[in-house]
């Protein structure tokens, strides 16, 4: 395997507010490696957004802070970097686009202004210059007018022309990692088709490693090397794309995977799992997901199972794959 | 933008109509005769009679109505009782006093009003935020004359650093050209009188401007904190550029959008003529103006400095319809 660009080893992220200390992100390990893309998904709340702002340190503090772990980046730790330090990652080494594409631009400077100013923080270029580039990129992100888009404002443009703004922007100083969180999540079905085409083509194209957040199993399946399963701030389960929509081992993970309408199957009714997401608290006990696991025993409400390494870089947190439950488990997963 | 201001344009029309019809009514709505009360109890009945022809009372409201539009649009504004003088001529000295004062008092809001809001925000809850916030809620909620009365007392009695009174030094009146003194000692290339008529601009200037400068402070304040929060500012920041850029540049264009309205309606507020500090200041500034004519009973001039005064208020509306048209290019029409 390629060398590791980004790696979280046991990063903890909480907000302390009002109404107490919310572990949003609790000890969250994964790496992603040069030219990788890989996806982490999770239901809303799962604490996807925070873990990839937590990165490069854009959580609102207060409330938030990175209360334990380390975030290497190429041997760096960005969990102890400065703010210093972290101006020149941002958007140069490490650039990220956003959920929103309706409000992620400035509604009062042009596209050409915004675009101008992200070259030229991090290049030392003429006005002239940095236009000239900033066409470039819109041309090769596919948007038409390249030349008239540049001094446009946001709102003349669509959702989807902004989001393939916010590409462009990001992809101008050639980052080695790009994290999109949610980045097609607000576009409707065949931009957002689109839109992933084009970080297909990026990642071939510019080698560069993608981190992509999304709460859909199809987006995963479709451009994810590897994929992170998130769950009330924790990691579930993690493995290739293949091996997990194949074989997967966390009951929510089986269930995230149920839920997934198949185009051509004979179930009349969707499947979804029972229940919502329960918001981390510091206080729980237990395996958070036990609330809504068909397969909950009385061990998953008193202790919170560790990860089990399951081989082949495949892991999953869950007291079925302790051993004495060891053939349960097989039953569940043959029969989904 | 051009279209833009031709329709803002056309649709002061009916503002104005409406405008001319309340100060054309002030005359019709004093009690009894105008001609009566403007000549006096002494006067003969043949007197009133003259007069109501010559003011044209006996036509009908309409007709009356109409020539007192022509005069307006030819810029007559009629006669002073008191002075026998144009009104149009008389007034503009005093406009140009309360425009001079205004601008700087609003000057001296803005550049603090922006700048402490700004700070505060960026620095939320520290001691610079909780102080400045402390100066404006007292700012906003001080007596004005008596923050005068007291720069008076300290600044000019007792300090003796800056004069009380007027807007120049009384022995050394300067030869008035646009009566915007500042301007016309620069015109001249006196800048020692320049100094001297700063000076005098110093006390009022603070007085008149520091209710603006807290309301324009606070607002600012909140502005930015709600504009800090945005998408738009997380794309900023992700883009590695520093907290300057973030603030000055994306937060505070923004931010200024509600801003904008605030300063333009104290603008307003101020130029309409603040009579109570003109007063303390002896600022021969409209308010003061139109205030003497109420004692006087001079119906022209009152009538006349209200439409005035209504008239600035409504420029300065304008003003503030294409500022929004500036920052935000969002709007349209
Ligand atoms: N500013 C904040 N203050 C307090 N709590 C927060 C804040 N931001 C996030 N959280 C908490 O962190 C948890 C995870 O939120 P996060 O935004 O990472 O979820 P997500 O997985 O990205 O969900 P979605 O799919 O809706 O984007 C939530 O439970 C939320 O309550
Ligand atoms: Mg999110």
């Amino acid at each position: 395997m390629a060398e590791a660009i980004l790696e979280l080893k046991e990063l903890s992220t909480h907000f302390f507010t009002d109404s107490g200390e919310i572990p949003a992100v609790d000890q969250v390990s994964f790496t992603v490696h040069k030219g990788e893309v890989v996806g982490v998904v999770g239901e809303s709340g799962s604490g996807k957004s925070v873990t990839s702002l937590s990165i490069l340190q854009l959580i609102p503090k207060p409330p938030g802070k990175i209360v334990n772990g380390s975030i290497f980046y190429k041997d760096e730790n960005l969990a102890k970097a400065s703010e210093k330090r972290m101006k020149k990652i941002r958007g140069n080494e490490i650039s990220m686009i956003f959920q929103e594409p309706m409000t992620s631009l400035n509604p009062v400077f042009t596209i050409g202004n915004q675009m101008r100013e992200a070259i030229r923080i991090h290049q030392k270029v003429s006005k002239q210059t940095a236009t000239e580039k900033a066409i470039h990129m819109l041309k090769v992100v596919g948007i038409p007018r390249a030349e008239d888009i540049v001094n446009e404002y946001p709102h003349q443009l669509s959702g989807g022309m902004r989001q393939r703004v916010m590409i462009a922007m990001a992809m101008s100083s050639e980052p080695s990692l790009l994290i999109a969180d949610e980045p097609t999540t607000a576009l409707d079905v065949t931009i957002q088709a689109q839109i992933l085409d084009l970080m297909k083509k990026i990642n071939k194209e510019e080698q560069t490693s993608i981190l992509l957040i999304t709460h859909d199993l199809g987006v995963v399946a479709d451009i994810c090397d590897r994929v992170v399963v998130m769950y009330s701030g924790q990691v579930v389960e993690q493995g290739t794309t293949r091996e997990i929509l194949k074989d997967p081992k966390h009951p929510y993970t089986q269930g995230l995977i149920r839920s997934l309408p198949k185009l051509h199957g004979k179930e009349k009714k969707l499947y979804s799992i029972p229940g919502t997401v329960a918001r981390p608290r510091k206080d729980h006990i237990g395996c958070r997901f036990a609330p809504r696991c068909e397969f909950a025993f009385e061990r998953c409400f008193k202790e919170n199972p560790q990860i089990y390494n399951l081989g082949e870089g495949r892991e999953s947190r869950c007291f079925l794959h302790s051993k004495q439950e060891g053939e349960r488990l097989k039953d569940v997963t043959t029969n989904t | 933008m051009v279209t833009y201001i031709l329709r803002r344009l056309l649709m002061l029309i009916p503002v104005l109509i409406g405008m001319t019809l309340i100060t054309f009514s002030i005359v019709h709505l004093i009690p009894g005769n105008p001609a009566q009360v403007i000549l006096g109890e002494t006067a003969t009945a043949d007197a009133i009679a003259n007069l109501e022809k010559t003011m044209g009372l006996n036509e009908p409201y309409f007709v009356q109505y109409w020539n007192y539009i022509l005069d307006i649009l030819q810029g007559d504004l009629g006669t002073s009782l008191r002075s026998k003088a144009e009104i149009s001529s008389e007034i503009l000295p005093y406009i140009a006093a309360t425009f001079e004062l205004t601008l700087f008092a609003m000057i001296f809001a803005i550049v603090v009003g922006v700048n402490a809001g700004i700070i505060s925000a960026w620095k939320q809850n520290s001691w610079f935020d909780l102080a400045a916030m402390l100066i404006a809620l007292i700012g906003v909620s001080m007596p004005v004359f008596w923050l005068a009365l007291m720069e008076q007392w300290i600044f000019a009695q007792e300090l003796g650093w800056l004069p009380a009174y007027g807007r120049q030094d009384s022995k050394d009146p300067i030869a008035a050209i646009t009566h915007l003194y500042v301007l016309d000692s620069l015109i001249h290339l006196d800048f020692a009188r320049a100094g001297t008529i700063l000076k005098h601009l110093i006390l009022p200037s603070i007085a008149l401007g520091t209710i603006p400068m807290a309301i324009i402070a606070r607002m600012t304040r909140s502005s930015m904190l709600e504009v800090m929060k945005s998408d738009y500012i997380r794309t900023v920041r992700a883009k590695g550029s520093g907290q300057f850029l973030v603030i000055y540049k994306h937060a505070l264009k923004n931010a200024m959008i509600p801003v904008i309205t605030v300063i333009g309606l104290q603008t307003g507020v101020l130029l309409g003529g603040a009579i109570l500090t003109e007063t303390i200041f002896s600022w021969p500034g409209v308010g003061r103006y139109v205030y003497e004519a109420i004692n006087y009973r001079d119906y022209p001039v009152i009538q006349s400095g209200i439409l005035v005064i209504a008239f600035i208020f409504v420029m300065i509306n304008l003003v503030v319809d294409i500022l929004y048209k500036k920052l935000d290019p969002r709007i349209k029409y």
